[in-house]
């Protein structure tokens, strides 16, 4: 009795095995289609940015300050006669490059203190959190200002200043996930198996803290990217002349007026760019997570 | 019954549908319900019950639609009702008890609060008279101090108190008819026999029909009138409690029947000088509360047991919830440091050496209750299942492979579900899973925590089968943890009875069951049905009765 009714509940299930198999091999989802295809552009244009633009992102050309976009300069001049698809380019490497040190700075220093609190709970985890708690009640971005004005106005020194300023709301993220995580009986039997504590971690916890770690780390590219460009606009970012979108967006504030193109299409890059990180974010954690292969 | 009498619930032909897919989960089912009857629906998860007796109160998901069929209640059709009598039906007439006592009564409300909701709605009465009532109910459902309970929230009740309140909020009303939704399965069995008690006894003196839903075969058998066994949407058949249990019709019965758990004969283990496992004087402490400056008290789980386990035995750990016998396979296993005590392992004390410690490591391996959350459903079952053999020294790649793939077909999962997620697996061959693990290793002792309890009744029976198969196969000693005494029945060789931490009665299987000496066991004893074969191919039960039966719990 044991052999034929386990033999009529697997059939049953291989067949579902089956329709979940060929719902795989569907195309992808719409989200993962639209965000890609904008982080796409975005890392092509960085990636082109960074080698070759139409203008040279520097050059001032008085003759030629604020034209209106045209079949020369396709996006317009600004105020000193600068191309403005040149200096966007530009400034998408170094945004980019910014955002991405930064949140991999972020999720590595806050994984791994979230992980040691977590797993160690008691005292040890108490202490950093009291201590993470006490850095989360500043807004990130006066924390990187108060960092900036101690490691100085550079493009490394933004990185670090808001890698630090975001590394405690991973830790958070990350603590509970892994309190959590730790109450269930698949680390229990882990550790009955006989595995170190250093193995369960890296094997059992550390990848099911990987789906909300990517929702996290696109929302906060996202967040960078308009941190730095905020830097940038308080002067305090990556000094002028090297083009950012931050410093653009701010220095097309006086001229709002009469030349409307050098607000829009920084901030329309920068809005596009947070609309396909988080699409593409919602994507990746959908197809890293197993459970949800084939439900969509 | 009496046919004379006008059923109180006529359910006809009632058909329901998912929306969209279109699948049919309730088929045809027709049953009637007459006044003062109890009458008791069986079958397994997906078999429509829960649906089939919510369409009574009218309460049919949004996902859910009506094909065809009528509920009449009373000569009245639920389905044609405007909504506002069928909220004065709900409540006044048809009363209803949840199966989760721990989220159906309202976290942030007062007990006495919620117990007045309903009669203040229904019954046209002042405060006093209706705070009379609810103190007589609640002095009647077995509450020691009522008028205490009346500014007492939810959280300050054990479940199976809970349970008595949110049967006296329903029978305050008393309702023509009583739905009951698995009212004790999240009890433990102690509790779930009282509370079922009370509920018999409280119908029976206000003559309220019961239409009780479970899946538990043996306790519906045992307090109602009529039983309709449903599989998959449909009814495969009805009628009264004796003829079905006696004389099953439907092969689905006669599968649930054998799936009831039974005695098999006792075996003859050889005598071994050492036992696999020593247990000596083992105490294991909680530390209280902690807050920054404050320590709270330390509660002491286990106070100083010793157990020895031979080769080969399976020996069965009972106990309500709350007697320690889980803190005592976890830490057996382990995963909770004990305050004293040793544990020695083919007779070496494994906290002394190394050795001796990852000697125990490797041979003890541990089941766990909920297969949901056993295993890591970032790793497919073949990455599951070979995880074990990774501190085993000498083996080879090859070696490894052979060897997963030889448990999973072991455990029936050969073909094709090693590259599967945990996920796609249903509750049954989760468990399977979890028991490949834990023999993987070739262990020579398993402690197995409630390993069946999270799943349905036929395949426990399958499960169970399997590991008493696998148990006489490799011969590995199991300590077996499990509050429900008819599984331990099936495969134990010896029992030990525990109460608030300390062991109150142990003794070879048949010497515990026919003749158990302490009150505690008694009455864990008196929950459990008996079974009789009988010469139609169905079954008898019988209750063994606890010393002191009347004294209830307060």
């Amino acid at each position: 009795m044991n052999g034929d009714g386990a033999m009529s509940s697997d059939s049953t299930l291989s067949t579902g095995g089956a329709v979940k198999k060929a719902r795989r091999m569907k195309l992808p989802a719409p989200n993962a289609i639209v965000g890609g295809t904008l982080i796409g552009i975005l890392l092509a244009t960085a990636c082109i940015g960074a080698l070759w633009t139409p203008y040279d992102p520097l050059k001032l050309s008085f003759r030629e300050k604020l034209v209106a976009p045209s079949a020369l300069h396709w996006l317009g001049t600004d105020e000193f006669g600068r191309d403005v698809l040149s200096r966007l380019m530009a400034g998408a490497a170094t945004s980019v490059w910014i955002s991405i040190l930064t949140v991999t700075l972020a999720v590595i220093a806050g994984t791994t203190i979230g992980l040691f609190s977590g797993y160690m709970r008691g005292w040890t985890d108490r202490i950093i959190m009291a201590f993470n708690d006490a850095l989360l009640a500043f807004p990130g971005i006066l924390l990187a200002l108060g960092l900036l004005a101690v490691v100085g106005a550079n493009k490394y020194g933004i990185i670090v200043a808001l890698g630090i300023a975001y590394t405690p709301s991973v830790a958070r993220v990350v603590r509970g996930t892994v309190l959590s995580l730790r109450e269930r009986e698949f680390i229990a039997a882990s550790r009955v198996m006989g595995n170190s504590e250093g193995f369960t971690m890296a094997r059992h916890i550390l990848p099911n803290c990987i789906a909300p770690l990517t929702v996290l780390a696109t929302s906060m590219f996202g967040y960078v990217l308009l941190a730095e460009s905020a830097l940038s606009f308080l002067g305090l970012g990556v000094p002028p002349p090297a083009p950012t979108w931050g410093n653009m967006l701010a220095g097309s504030r006086p001229y709002i007026g009469q030349a409307v193109w050098l607000g829009i299409f920084p901030g329309l890059c920068i809005s596009l760019t947070l609309l396909g990180i988080n699409l593409l974010g919602d994507a990746v954690r959908d197809r890293l997570d197993p459970r949800m292969r084939g439900s969509r | 019954m009496n046919t004379k009498v006008a059923p109180l619930l006529d359910v006809a032909n009632l058909t329901l549908k998912i929306g969209g897919s279109g699948r049919t989960v309730v088929n045809d089912v027709s049953f009637q319900v007459f006044p003062g009857e109890i009458v008791g629906i069986v079958g397994e998860s997906g078999s429509g019950k829960t649906l089939a007796a919510r369409a009574v109160m009218g309460f049919i998901p949004p996902a859910v639609r009506l094909e065809g069929g009528t509920i009449r209640f009373d000569g009245q059709d639920v389905m044609a009702m405007s909504p506002k009598d069928l909220r004065a039906m709900r409540g006044s007439k048809v009363g209803m008890v949840f199966q989760e006592p721990m989220t159906s009564l309202n976290p942030s409300m007062l007990i006495g609060r919620q117990l007045d909701e309903g009669l203040a709605l229904h019954r046209k009465l002042d405060a006093n008279q209706r705070r009379a009532l609810i103190l007589d109910m609640l002095r009647r459902v077995g509450l020691r101090d009522p008028e205490g309970a009346l500014t007492a929230y939810p959280h300050q009740f054990s479940g199976g108190m809970r349970q008595r309140i949110m049967l006296a909020s329903v029978m305050l009303l008393k309702p023509a008819l009583l739905l009951a939704d698995e009212p004790t399965t999240a009890l433990d069995a102690v509790v779930q026999r009282d509370v079922m008690e009370l509920m018999v006894e409280l119908t029976k003196a206000n003559d309220t029909a019961v239409l009780l839903i479970s899946h538990d075969l043996g306790m519906v058998a045992r307090y109602c009138s009529r039983i309709v066994v449903m599989c998959q949407g449909d009814v495969v058949e009805q009628g009264l409690s004796e003829d079905i249990l006696a004389r099953p019709q439907h092969p689905y019965t006669r599968k649930l029947l054998s799936a009831m758990p039974h005695r098999l004969p006792a075996r003859l283990l050889p005598e071994a000088k050492t036992p696999i496992v020593s247990v000596r004087d083992l105490v294991v402490e909680y530390p209280g509360r902690q807050g920054f400056f404050r320590k709270g008290e330390v509660k002491r789980a286990l106070h100083g047991i010793s157990i020895d386990v031979q080769p080969g035995e399976v020996v069965a750990v009972v106990g309500g919830s709350g007697s320690g016998k889980t803190t005592l396979g976890q830490s057996i296993a382990g995963l909770v440091k004990p305050a004293g005590g040793e544990i020695r392992f083919n007779g070496k004390p494994i906290a002394r050496s190394e050795t001796a410690y990852w000697d125990y490591r490797l041979n003890c391996q541990m089941v766990f209750q909920d297969p949901y959350s056993s295993l890591d459903p970032r790793m497919t079952i073949g990455q599951l299942v070979a995880e074990p053999l990774r501190l085993v020294p000498d083996m080879t790649p090859a070696d490894r492979k052979a060897r997963v793939a030889e448990v999973l077909t072991e455990v029936g999962l050969g073909d094709g579900f090693a590259e599967r997620y945990p996920h796609e697996l249903s509750g049954g061959q989760r468990q399977r899973i979890a028991i490949a693990r834990a023999i993987v290793r070739r262990p020579s002792f398993v402690i197995a925590d409630e390993p069946v309890s999270a799943l349905d009744v036929t395949v426990r029976a399958q499960v169970l089968e399997l590991f008493d198969e696998l148990q006489k196969k490799h011969g590995f000693s199991c300590l077996f943890i499990s509050h429900d005494l008819g599984v331990v029945e099936q495969v134990a060789d010896r029992v030990i009875v525990m109460q608030d931490g300390r062991i109150v009665e142990e003794g070879p299987r048949d010497d515990i069951f026919d003749n158990p000496q302490h009150l505690y066991t008694q009455k864990l004893l008196a929950a459990v049905p008996g079974l009789e074969s009988t010469p139609e191919g169905g079954v008898r039960l019988f209750w063994r009765r606890a010393e002191n039966d009347a004294s209830m719990v307060g």
